[in-house]
């Protein structure tokens, strides 16, 4: 029920609304609540409503400590 | 990520959770909270790569199952007396009161709607007007703002006919009587609800009951991840509130989003199914807004509702039982024909185990 799913701020087109993509599927979501979204970024969708908006640099480190994490496997698998 | 990388990550955390946890002898046991993360964590398989010691019991955190059979009951009663169009999220059609459920209603000439967004109720309120629209309002932290907002702009619009039938329900008055219980070592939290309230909401979980939590991502590797720091939180005896998904969730969570929620709703009690009557736990329409409520506008005599006996939904939603203990599971109670309400949502988490199996 709280699934929420990232996309894409393709478009603001007006107070509080804005056009998000996900793969070529183009949605107008609510922007009520995320105010401080801008065109490019990506933003966390629930029923509608952009909730959050995702944080590039966040995302970034996470896939860094996973590509750590794998490159140590990944030597271990070598031994 | 590659594919082949994810599932080296996936070793390496699994691997680490094996290490952490061979340092205890006892049973480690933490509660995912949150339905979507029952429902990420039997897809995914991940109990198959948990040592022996360590179990995950799912929580109340999945709306439509910890919605009692009355709410169902009253939303019928008006449907059929007040000849309201109910306008709701797919999860609840199916959801069994106590004479049916809302695809029964359906069947039997009422109007029952499916909304991808509670905005669209607005709509559906302008194009049967003058036909009363009842919103069935079910939701956690999540959706509550999408709510007070639809109804913010139902206001401003003057929308007459949009009524909503609010069961709303808080997550911290449940978990601070779950964080009680001595068997539960650590909490694996919501992340879409910690996107609202924030991770620091939860520091009462460490203060009071030295209990630590993560709050986890949806993805099998956000899940390990957030699972290995409280593994090592239990282990060390260091417990804190680790926030694992950073990439959506603030310390603080989104304030602007509370203020919505703040303007049209007001601290309630709420009557949860497993957990009875906590008080604080859910949300009533104030001031301008309580013309909303449904339950106000068109009162009903609900009778009581009995649940059957025999299921457990209640010992399972509060992480107390796991459905294979469960008598009528698989046998008189499957996905296609359910008794309780974990079985009918496809987050409940007889739902999960029917269709993943235990592991």
């Amino acid at each position: 029920m709280c699934l929420a799913v990232p996309m894409k701020l393709i478009e603001i087109t007006g107070k509080g609304t804005g056009k998000v993509d996900s793969g070529g599927v183009k949605t107008d979501v609510s922007l009520m609540m995320i105010p401080h979204a801008r065109v490019g970024d990506y933003i966390i969708i629930h029923a509608g409503f952009g909730i959050e908006v995702l944080n590039p640099e966040e995302a970034e480190i996470r896939l860094d400590i996973f590509r750590e994490l794998a490159a140590a496997t990944a030597r271990l698998e070598e031994t | 990520m590659n594919p082949a990388d994810e599932s080296r990550t996936a070793k390496a955390l699994a691997q680490e959770i094996g290490e952490i946890c061979s340092k205890t002898s006892g049973p480690l046991r933490f509660m995912e909270v949150c339905g979507t993360h029952t429902m990420a964590v039997h897809a995914a398989g991940l109990k198959s790569l948990f040592p022996d010691n360590l179990f995950l019991v799912s929580g109340p955190g999945c709306p439509v199952c910890v919605t009692e059979k009355r709410f169902i009951d009253e939303a019928m009663l008006i449907g059929q007396q007040h000849d309201a169009c109910m306008a709701t999220f797919g999860d609840l059609v199916r959801v069994p009161g106590s004479f049916g459920s809302l695809a029964t209603f359906r069947s039997e000439g009422g109007t029952v709607r499916v909304v991808y967004s509670p905005m669209d109720a607005i709509d559906i309120a302008a194009a049967v007007s003058p036909r009363p629209v009842v919103f069935l309002g079910v939701g956690f932290e999540t959706t509550i703002p999408t709510i007070a907002a639809t109804l913010k702009t139902a206001l401003a619009r003057g929308t007459e006919n949009l009524f909503v039938l609010p069961a709303f329900k808080t997550i911290h008055p449940p978990l601070r009587i779950l964080a009680a219980k001595e068997d539960l070592h650590g909490f694996l939290l919501p992340g879409h609800v910690s996107a609202i309230i924030g991770s620091d909401s939860y520091e009462y979980l460490v203060r009071d009951f030295r209990k630590p939590g993560a709050v986890a991502g949806f993805e099998a590797l956000d899940i390990l991840l957030a699972l290995r720091d409280l593994v090592r939180m239990a282990v060390d005896k260091s417990p804190a509130i680790i926030n694992d998904y950073k990439r959506v969730v603030r310390s603080e969570g989104n304030p602007v989003a509370r203020a919505v929620v703040d303007e049209v709703f007001e601290v309630s009690d709420a009557s949860w199914r497993g957990l009875g009557l906590i008080p604080g736990s859910g949300l009533a329409l104030k001031g301008p807004y309580a013309r909303f409520d449904a339950a106000k506008s068109f009162p009903v005599e609900v009778p009581e509702a009995k649940d059957d006996p025999r299921c457990l939904c209640a010992a399972i939603l509060t992480g107390a039982k796991t459905p294979d203990r469960c008598g009528l599971f698989g046998k008189e109670c499957t996905p296609e024909d359910p008794v309780g309400p974990c079985m009918v949502s496809s987050e409940g988490t007889c739902a999960a185990y029917y269709k993943y199996g235990a592991a």
